[in-house]
């Protein structure tokens, strides 16, 4: 095949299968919540047509962060916590992949709860999503930032002391926050209809998926589960638009403007009914990159002309061999 | 009176300049008051002239430390020469003092010349607060008693013949009588004001220029030390920078576009620099949360793009240890500058050591080889960052470059770089990947693989830092984590292969080689050249690779009859009374040499947190020579 032959199928063979964006069976317990995250974003990446050479995930440490090696995309499995910057990294060096990060409540909340401050400050365009399940799963049953008080763990057998963190309410009550979700595994329609909204907003996407863990909190989530008026589903011409099945059974439901930070917050506070779509979003917000020009194109001949305007500076000049112009 | 203080020629009664090879000048001062700026300033000037010319600041470890504390001395000092000069010397030879107890600081830490020249600054004798009159009449006393030539000038009251507030501009009025005291061009001097106050509104660059004339005025008319260091000005252009800015240089000529960094001294001004000139060749100074994130966003620039520089100091260099092993196992390229400076711990922050060596070869948990690079010269900053991109991105590898803090604040004239496009990475490759081709197809004889940078069609590939086979898949099977750990180590062993065996400074035998790395290098040179010229068989060898070394060291010290490193970290002292030959803990570099090469390697090592001096190593020379101290019996 020529190269035009090629460029001709590139412009418009951008057609993908959801085969295209599975890169392996997943090594998640059966029952675990990863696998909707996993469905919808795979779904979204179809639906998206997103070229998979150019989209990346990138994660950190945890099981939720092993959900790069399930895409057929760009990944990066880094470090412990460090995700974000990772991808934020990747985002100024190249502000034109689509990129993703997959974190858990440890990950996020605990080892990198610094960079997902600042990350909500830098407002970079990327969708992250935090699976969170409220437990250590990878290094077995330790108890999270996220466990609600009382929860037993292999490191608080007695119960955990503390009140669990809300990373919602921490979310939006940093500066520059620009969009907040959150969903739950088990109404699939709705998680995939805000990682949607998420990817399409441009900015920092911080959407919470609650998320069952199977194996070490089997019982956590589930008087959620079985009582519908539990979950309080938040609808609006420009949020969620359940389709007439879910509205049907999850009544508990609330017109919210995803305009109103000052009601966003106090939905976000809410931890019964759990409240489910999208919080906040302000388009407005300047996202880092685009501060910083990232992206700009460079050419050996402005890096010449840059460093030799530098030197000019220090520049001491044989007797009688000074530029005509001097500074 | 411009014009009478433009002429050359000095009026007959003027006394005749004593003519010097070199002269080692230093201008003291509390913080704030401007004696940097002075320092760097006479430093620019004697380079202009054609001076060979070594600046180091002297800085005090707090921002305002007391006003008038023996500990707070804030300034400059300057290594005037005829020829070329390689580093800040030994002993002080004149010292200008905006008060006594800052000079008492220099004295203390026998940073002056015994006798030397002192030019303090008066007002403090009339001084209202009795106890300061009385301190200072002490201490001028006590100076001339121990042989000191003290010259009082009241500077303070010449300078409110033209400012208010004479701690604005002392430093320029002091300037200009150095530039008398030197016999150095007042027209240059003039113009280093208008550049040192470019920021600054025309006025107080005038007002500036106008102090200068009236200190250059008030020795010419009142003080008799008259010095002349011939120049001989370059036959090239000259670039006079520090060391830092040298760094920063480098990083804008080697085609690097992300610098991702943690505010943390001595290494912050590589930064500074680079915030005010990156961003117009495209380039990005990306302030993170902390010295982790500053890694991890290198890191990830580096693996989407072309490789990014992180730039950091002791401490912040410890933090990133865990994301320097990710990017030795996912083989992203990336370099890292660490601007030592005093350990362990917070340590000395502005002080000078060569403490991280050994974290720099061996940090990271498990087998993390990495490229480690000492850049020993004002020059060598500039080039060892456009070397070390280069072959971080050949060898997808960690390469760190070390400096300290010597380095960073020492300004010298350096011949003017010529750029070559060569010096840049090509475009990144976004060419489709052939069917078939894996990221991690190491080469079995190189341990090289090719790299995939998204945005190439079918190279799609989870990296991780887990262990993985060579198509990138998590593998924790014995033979893929034995190939992995093997084929990163031969990557440095492939570029050992390229290395050329360092020089010699001297003969290539005889009775001890010293051998150095880093910002040691101009004292030992200098050490090592005066004992050889007193008939001593003495060489050096400084090495720049230090991780991998290049080939042929062994035989070059098994040339001479004894070798000793001379570094600037911790080694224990023989003459303890618990050291002996089984638990004498070496200097970093003598353990890696006697390690690799089984040499009987003795060290020499200072940690006074300042550079170390000509004169101190010379002696330690000289004690090896006689026998007189060496390896633990």
């Amino acid at each position: 095949m020529t190269a035009m032959n090629n460029c001709l199928v590139r412009l418009y063979d951008e057609h993908h299968a959801l085969e295209d964006y599975q890169g392996g069976v997943p090594r998640w317990c059966n029952g675990c919540g990863d696998n909707a995250i996993l469905a919808s974003v795979q779904r979204l990446c179809r639906d998206e047509g997103l070229a998979p050479e150019r989209t990346v995930f990138v994660s950190g440490i945890g099981c939720s962060s092993r959900f790069p090696h399930y895409m057929k995309t760009y990944g990066f499995h880094g470090i412990h916590g460090r995700a974000l910057p990772i991808a934020q990294g990747i985002k100024m060096s190249r502000p034109e992949l689509h990129v993703f990060v997959n974190t858990g409540d440890g990950d996020c909340c605990s080892i990198g709860a610094a960079h997902w401050i600042h990350a909500i400050r830098y407002n970079m365009n990327m969708t992250l999503l935090l699976h969170d399940n409220h437990i250590y799963g990878l290094t077995k049953k330790q108890v999270s930032p996220t466990s609600p008080v009382g929860t037993r763990s292999n490191t608080t057998p007695r119960g955990a002391f503390l009140a669990a963190l809300n990373p919602l309410t921490v979310t939006l009550g940093v500066q520059n926050a620009s969009f907040v979700a959150q969903a739950v595994d088990w109404i699939p329609e709705v998680l995939y209809q805000i990682v949607s909204a998420a990817f399409h907003h441009r900015g920092f996407s911080f959407v919470r998926v609650l998320q069952r863990c199977p194996e070490f909190l089997p019982q956590m989530f589930e008087p959620w589960l079985h009582d519908p008026q539990r979950t309080l589903l938040l609808t609006h011409e420009d949020g969620i638009r359940p389709s007439p099945a879910i509205a049907g059974i999850y009544r508990n439901q609330q017109r919210h403007d995803p305009a109103d930070i000052d009601r966003a917050r106090e939905i976000a506070s809410s931890e019964d009914p759990i409240p489910v779509g999208i919080l906040y979003r302000n388009p407005a917000i300047p996202c880092y990159e685009d501060l910083r020009q990232a992206g700009q194109l460079r050419t050996p001949e402005m890096i010449r002309a840059g460093l030799e305007a530098e030197l000019d500076k220090f520049t001491v000049w044989p007797a009688g061999a000074e530029p005509a112009v001097a500074g | 009176m411009n014009a009478t203080l433009e002429a050359p020629t000095a009026p007959v009664s003027a006394p005749v300049a004593q003519v010097l090879q070199e002269h080692i000048v230093e201008i003291v001062s509390d913080a704030g008051e401007g004696a940097q700026r002075c320092g760097q300033s006479l430093g620019a000037i004697a380079a202009k002239m054609g001076n060979g010319v070594w600046n180091v600041e002297i800085i005090p470890a707090e921002i305002q430390p007391p006003a008038r504390s023996v500990a707070g001395a804030s300034g400059n000092r300057i290594r005037i020469g005829a020829g070329p000069i390689s580093n800040g010397g030994d002993e002080t030879d004149l010292v200008v003092a905006f008060n006594e107890q800052v000079l008492l600081g220099r004295v203390r830490e026998g940073e002056l010349k015994p006798g030397c020249t002192i030019v303090l600054e008066s007002m403090w004798r009339e001084h209202r607060d009795a106890a300061i009159a009385a301190q200072y009449a002490a201490t001028v006393g006590q100076l001339r008693a121990d042989g000191y030539q003290v010259h009082e000038i009241p500077m303070e009251r010449e300078c409110q013949k033209i400012v208010a507030d004479p701690r604005r501009g002392k430093n320029m009025w002091a300037l200009g009588m150095l530039c008398r005291i030197y016999s150095l061009d007042l027209a240059l001097g003039r113009e280093q004001v208008a550049y040192a106050l470019r920021k600054k509104d025309a006025t107080v660059v005038a007002t500036n220029q106008a102090l200068l004339e009236a200190g250059w005025a008030w020795a010419e008319a009142h003080l008799a030390l008259r010095y002349r260091i011939p120049a001989q000005r370059a036959t090239e252009p000259q670039v006079v920078v520090t060391g830092n800015t040298a760094l920063a240089l480098g990083i804008l000529a080697s085609g690097m576009e992300v610098c991702a960094m943690y505010p943390i001294t001595p290494a912050t001004s590589v930064s500074h620099y680079l915030s005010d000139v990156f961003e117009k060749v495209g380039g990005i100074v990306h302030q993170a949360e902390d010295e982790i994130a500053a890694c991890t966003f290198a890191i990830g620039a580096s693996y989407s793009g072309k490789c990014a520089v992180t730039v950091t100091s002791g401490p912040g260099y410890s933090l990133k240890q865990e994301a320097l092993g990710l990017a030795v196992m996912a083989e992203i390229p990336l370099v890292v500058i660490n601007v030592q400076r005093g350990g362990p711990s917070t340590g000395q922050p502005t002080k000078a050591e060569q403490g991280d060596l050994l974290t720099a070869c061996f940090g990271s948990h498990g087998d993390a080889p990495k490229v480690v690079m000492a850049v020993s010269s004002i020059e060598d900053c500039f080039y060892a960052v456009i070397t070390a991109r280069k072959i971080a991105e050949t060898f997808n590898m960690v390469v760190i470059v070390l400096s300290d803090a010597s380095l960073a604040t020492a300004q010298q004239p350096i011949p003017r770089p010529q750029f070559s496009a060569e010096w840049l990475a090509p475009p990144i490759d976004q060419s489709p990947v052939p069917e078939g081709a894996r990221a991690y197809d190491w080469d079995p004889v190189t341990g090289l693989s090719p790299r995939f940078v998204p945005g190439q069609p079918g190279g799609m590939h989870t990296l991780t830092g887990l262990a993985h086979d060579r198509a990138s898949k998590v593998a924790y099977d014995p033979a893929n984590n034995e190939a992995g750990l093997h084929m990163r180590s031969l990557k440095l062993a492939a570029l050992q292969r390229a290395l050329q065996p360092p020089a010699v400074f001297g003969d290539p035998d005889g009775d001890l080689l010293v051998v150095g790395w880093g910002s040691t290098q101009g004292a030992i040179r200098e050490a090592v050249e005066e004992l050889r010229a007193e008939g001593e068989r003495v060489s050096a060898l400084h090495l720049t690779f230090l991780q991998p070394m290049a080939s042929g060291i062994g035989e070059i010290l098994r040339r001479f009859r004894r070798v000793m490193t001379v570094e600037a970290n911790w080694s224990d002292r023989t003459d303890d009374a618990l050291i002996n030959a089984d638990n004498r803990r070496y200097s970093a570099l003598a353990w890696m040499l006697r390690a690799r090469y089984l040499v009987d390697i003795d060290c020499w090592s200072e940690v006074r947190g300042r550079p170390i001096k000509p004169g101190s190593v010379k002696a330690a020379i000289r004690e090896r020579l006689t026998g007189r101290a060496g390896a633990a019996a």
